[in-house]
């Protein structure tokens, strides 16, 4: 192994340039003559728009120009779209109401565009859209996920709110076992709504070129040619060749920036229509307001055992808020990134899932780190803990028990997946080993000597990565191809350029990739760069998101490296005389078999750029596309072991023991894996002990909008974390690799409330494990948690 | 942000003024509230006037009998001031806990007393030792400073200059920190002095206040024991998505109790 190859951690190459202030976002940039824009939203959560007055606003200092729903829908723009077409248990494509990019007749939650103001100044531009006069009638407000069926109609086309009712399995042969079961636990519970929070706010800024007729959109997007398709093909009607998508350093997204928003459409638009760039950084309120939110599940669910403990059938039933309208990918997140996970690491031989996806007056909700596999993992993990408490069984062996065993993969589930690899015992013994499981009783003890609760809780996760191949997802409505594409270009001198149509807004790509080619191809580290995130420079490609860019760009990357291998071959048997067939390649090298005859791959990038000597029949350069579209999902999976110290005086919670043991295949970089497992587990315990979105459910005003508010996690919040892998690799990739951006977030919820009810000796409290809560629980159950 | 007129004034006499000379003219301590609600165009003064050059407002001086401070020396400053820790250590430690490095290293003690939120530390610290208020224009006893949530006894263009703490025999301050805004969701300040026990408690209701009935039984036995079953009613205490009234009421018992434990 190189220093510097595969299964090296070599510190990311990025981190210079983000510590030192020298990255470029997309609000670092400014385009000559640029104006700037400013969205006016909606104070209300459901209203009527009688009325936008401008007049005012128009004669307000800087004002350029004003637009209005009427403006775009006079310029017959397309409304945002939703990207995956999900059936309902009928047939029937989902409800779609339209998504206007500027609201006209209507508001549908805080924070919806009405109109958009530009000016010379973002401050005057602000300035102005207060002048704005919009009169609204002031409607209900629908808000409750519990409830939005029975609520206040969002959509005329949608009646009962309901955008889809949605089954995956047989509803009467589950119900039939769950009859018959020797144990039925059952179990309700709510997947909390959360608020993205990048680091870095969105951006966008349009630009207009009327002589070569260019449109430019620089972007904060996870997947830059997503974004030209959609701008393009669904709602400008612009050819895609007359568009440019630039989409920078990214300052984070976690599934946010994955989707096409109203401001990106309307910078784009604008700048055509005033004939200058048009500039909009979004406010930290604004994020709050209008970044597609996460999760948001309220689920009923059932699980029916044989007297051993062995699962025999579950049964889901989940209602998921889509919020107001329909984001880009929303309508599968709780259907196919959800339903299908469901029978997690086990065996259970019969799933039926309903999912019925409503309308509220809320901001969009969408794919947001993990994505429905959080979601699935929480259900599964957190009924299967409560299945061993009733059935009095160690939850470690009752998960054992019912695990898929080495032997049985491929694994068909009976939820459409077919896994293709793990070793689901081997990772819970690795994780019983480094938590020191077996001496949990002896800590419990001595934290109940200082008046603490402790309690321990295990999540067994699965999630599907890289989500594929592009036929099946076709087959489930997806509206794209999830391949990617990757270009490799030597240099006349042999430094090389890796085009991949992956987008790193924090995933260390430039350093990964870098790796992957060192080691297939033999070029120095120093001497290859990563370039992303540009439709000029880079092929189509998919972009960034379900822990995807290893498994799927990262194969794409090694299948154009064998291409620059296989023609090199032929440059190097002509160059040292030899048959094609007598050359190998290794660590850099052309070399005739068992001669010390050799060319270096830099030499051959120089024969292939200046052909004075060069075989017949082959172009010149050195320069090799790959697409690459995978057979299947991949199936990273592992053992997480939270340990909690509960103060019952004050129900805080401290997070004291975190083990976690990451199936992810082959791992590239165990430096960067390991801080992504860091992320995603921070993100996991975000979301069980500080995170929740809270909507008024009179008003729909978002109580949640500052970090006044919302709890994000900090340094102080997070235990030490032990992190450790197995290895079971990927078969149908080259590579071998998983994926682990979402790993984290999605084994990290159960375990944490698996631990505190086990601390607190109840089944069940909903997330987020505030301190009032946890305390109005110790305090019930005083006596019965001192009695153990 | 609007548009303002903003002043540095070199002494706090000119500071009057220029609060004299704006209609909406707002003085300028740390900004640790005052510019991020005019970020967010939520206040829009007509002047601030910056106190940060009036080297008058600055610093802390020690005796035997207390402490004088600064109105504008920053919360780091207190937290870090040897003065501070050898006189009366729970100012220090409560200065060190609040908000983040950030707000500690731009935050000042006038600044957080003027605006009087009701989940800030320092009125605990100034109800909890009786200390005295000094204004460009008077001295105010702190029983009589804090008049209601975000309401003090400052009248328009008073300028806090410093605060003085008497020295106590001991006192401790422990909170239960708000857990988004690290802000107190309810912290309790007890001082055992030369004049009787004192109990302040802030973060729990809409102003900081004095609990009566612990001071009373702390008199006479300054121990936790002794207020374990002190209750504050929950009535009129603060609630919200972080903290019912009920819980605040609760967590006031709990933390006097810590800091009774924690007193030296």
């Amino acid at each position: 192994m190189s220093e510097k190859g595969i299964g090296s951690s070599v510190r990311r190459s990025e981190d210079q340039r983000f510590l030192t202030g020298k990255g470029h976002y997309v609000d670092d940039m400014n385009r000559p003559g640029q104006a700037h824009a400013a969205f006016v939203r909606s104070p209300h959560a459901h209203a009527r728009v009688k009325m936008v007055d401008t007049s005012a606003a128009r004669k307000a200092p800087g004002v350029i120009a004003i637009f209005t729903g009427s403006d775009v829908a006079a310029d017959k723009l397309g409304g945002l779209i939703c990207g995956w077409t999900v059936k309902d248990k009928n047939g029937d494509p989902h409800k779609a109401p339209a998504h206007p990019i500027l609201a006209y007749d209507k508001v549908r939650y805080v924070g919806d565009h009405v109109a958009v103001v530009i000016a010379e100044t973002q401050a005057q531009a602000r300035d102005a859209a207060e002048k704005v006069d919009v009169d609204y009638e002031v409607l209900p407000a629908n808000i409750d996920t519990a409830k939005a069926m029975k609520g206040a109609v969002v959509h005329d086309d949608a009646p009962g709110n309901l955008c889809y009712d949605w089954e995956l399995g047989d509803r009467a042969a589950v119900d039939g076992i769950i009859k018959s079961a020797h144990h039925v636990t059952r179990i309700d519970l709510v997947n909390n709504r959360l608020i993205p929070n990048a680091i870095e706010p969105r951006a966008a800024i349009g630009e207009y070129d009327s002589g070569s007729g260019h449109y430019t959109c620089y972007s904060t997007s996870q997947n830059p040619h997503v974004l030209r398709l959609i701008l393009c093909a669904f709602i400008m009607g612009v050819p895609e060749h007359k568009m440019r998508v630039i989409s920078p350093d990214v300052g984070g997204g976690f599934g946010s920036k994955i989707f096409c928003y109203a401001e990106e459409v309307v910078c784009t638009w604008a700048a055509k229509k005033i004939d200058r760039p048009v500039k909009w950084t979004a406010d930290r309120s604004e994020s709050f307001l209008s970044d597609a939110h996460g999760r948001d599940h309220v689920t009923h669910a059932e699980l029916a055992m044989d007297k051993e403990g062995k699962f025999l059938a579950l049964k889901v039933e989940t209602i998921a808020n889509m919020g107001a309208y329909l984001s880009t990918f929303a309508t599968c997140v709780p259907t196919y990134l959800y339903a299908t996970l469901l029978a997690g690491q086990y065996t259970t031989p019969i799933i039926f899932a309903n999912v019925k996806a409503v309308f509220t007056n809320t901001a969009p909700v969408d794919a947001y780190r993990g994505a429905g596999r959080p979601e699935a993992t929480y259900v599964i993990e957190r009924i299967v803990e409560c299945a061993a408490r009733e059935m009095k069984m160690d939850p470690v062996e009752l998960r054992r028990r019912n695990f898929i065993k080495p032997d049985q993969f491929p694994y068909q589930t009976p939820v459409a997946l077919q896994y293709d690899s793990g070793n689901y015992g081997q990772a819970l013994d690795a994780a019983l080993k480094m938590s020191d499981y077996s001496g949990f009783k002896s800590r419990q003890a001595e934290a109940a000597k200082r008046g603490k609760l402790r309690g321990i809780g295990v999540s067994a996760y699965i999630e599907a990565c890289g989500i594929a191949p592009s036929a099946v997802v076709g087959s489930l409505g997806a509206g794209v191809g999830l391949w990617e594409s990757a270009q490799i270009r030597l240099n006349p001198t042999g430094s090389c350029q890796i085009l991949t149509g992956s987008h790193s807004h924090g995933q260390s790509h430039e350093t990964t990739f870098a790796q992957v080619v060192h080691e297939h191809l033999g070029i120095p580290y120093d001497s290859i760069e990563v370039v992303h995130g540009d439709t000029a420079l880079v092929p189509f490609g998919m972009g960034t998101y379900g822990s995807r860019s290893i498994a799927v760009g990262g194969s794409a990357i090694v299948r154009a490296a064998d291409k620059i291998i296989e023609k090199g071959k032929k440059i190097a048997a002509h160059l040292l005389e030899a048959s094609v067939d007598d050359i190998t390649f290794k660590g850099g090298e052309y070399r005739v078999a068992g001669t010390d005859k050799v060319k270096t791959i830099g030499e051959i990038a120089f024969a292939a750029y200046v052909p004075h000597n060069y075989p017949a029949g082959v172009e010149p350069g050195l320069d090799e596309t790959a697409f690459y579209d995978p057979a299947n999902f991949t199936y990273p999976a592992g053992i997480h072991i939270c340990e909690v110290e509960i103060d019952p005086d004050t129900g805080r919670t401290v997070i004291v023991n975190w083990t976690a043991i990451d199936d992810f295949g082959k791992v590239i970089n165990p430096l960067i894996v390991e801080g992504q497992v860091h992320g995603g587990v921070a993100q996991g315990i975000g979301q069980a002990l500080l995170e929740g979105c809270v909507y008024d459910n009179d008003s729909g005003q978002l109580v949640t909008g500052s970090y006044m508010d919302y709890c994000m996690p900090r340094a102080d919040d997070l235990p030490s974390l032990k992190v450790g892998m197995t290895e079971t690799p990927c078969p149908h990739n080259p590579l071998g690799v998983k994926g682990c951006g979402e790993a984290g977030a999605i084994a990290a919820p159960p375990a944490i409330i698996n631990a505190i009810t086990d601390a607190l000796g109840v089944m069940h409290l909903d997330m987020p494990a505030t301190p009032e809560k946890v305390w109005r629980i110790a305090q019930q159950n005083r006596p019965a948690a001192a009695a153990e | 942000m609007y548009n303002f007129n903003y002043h540095r004034p070199g002494s706090v006499a000119d500071a009057s003024k220029a609060l004299a000379g704006g209609a909406e003219a707002r003085p300028l301590a740390g900004g640790m509230t005052i510019l991020p609600t005019m970020k967010q165009r939520l206040s829009q003064p007509s002047d601030l006037v910056d106190l940060s050059q009036i080297a008058e407002l600055r610093g802390i001086k020690a005796s035997g009998s207390g402490l004088v401070i600064g109105a504008m020396t920053r919360h780091a400053d207190v937290a870090h001031s040897v003065e501070v820790k050898a006189t009366i250590a729970a100012v220090a430690s409560l200065a060190e806990g609040i908000g983040d490095p950030q707000v500690r290293n731009r935050g000042t003690i006038g600044g957080s007393l003027a605006n009087n939120d009701p989940a800030a530390d320092y009125p605990g610290a100034v109800l909890g030792l009786g200390a005295t208020i000094h204004t460009n224009k008077r001295k105010i006893a702190g029983d009589d400073f804090f008049k209601g949530m975000f309401e003090t006894a400052l009248e328009p263009g008073e300028i806090i200059t410093a605060v003085e703490f008497p020295k106590p025999e001991k006192a401790a301050y422990v909170k239960f920190p708000h857990p988004a805004s690290r802000f107190s969701l309810t912290g309790v300040f007890v001082a055992k002095t030369a004049n009787g026990v004192r109990v302040a408690a802030t973060g729990a209701g809409p102003c900081v206040f004095r609990v009566k009935a612990m001071e009373d039984a702390l008199a006479k036995n300054f121990s936790a024991d002794a207020i374990a079953n002190i209750k504050v009613p929950a009535t009129g205490l603060n609630s919200d998505i972080h903290g019912s009234a009920e819980y605040r009421a609760h967590l006031v018992t709990v933390m006097a109790k810590r800091a009774v434990a924690a007193c030296r």
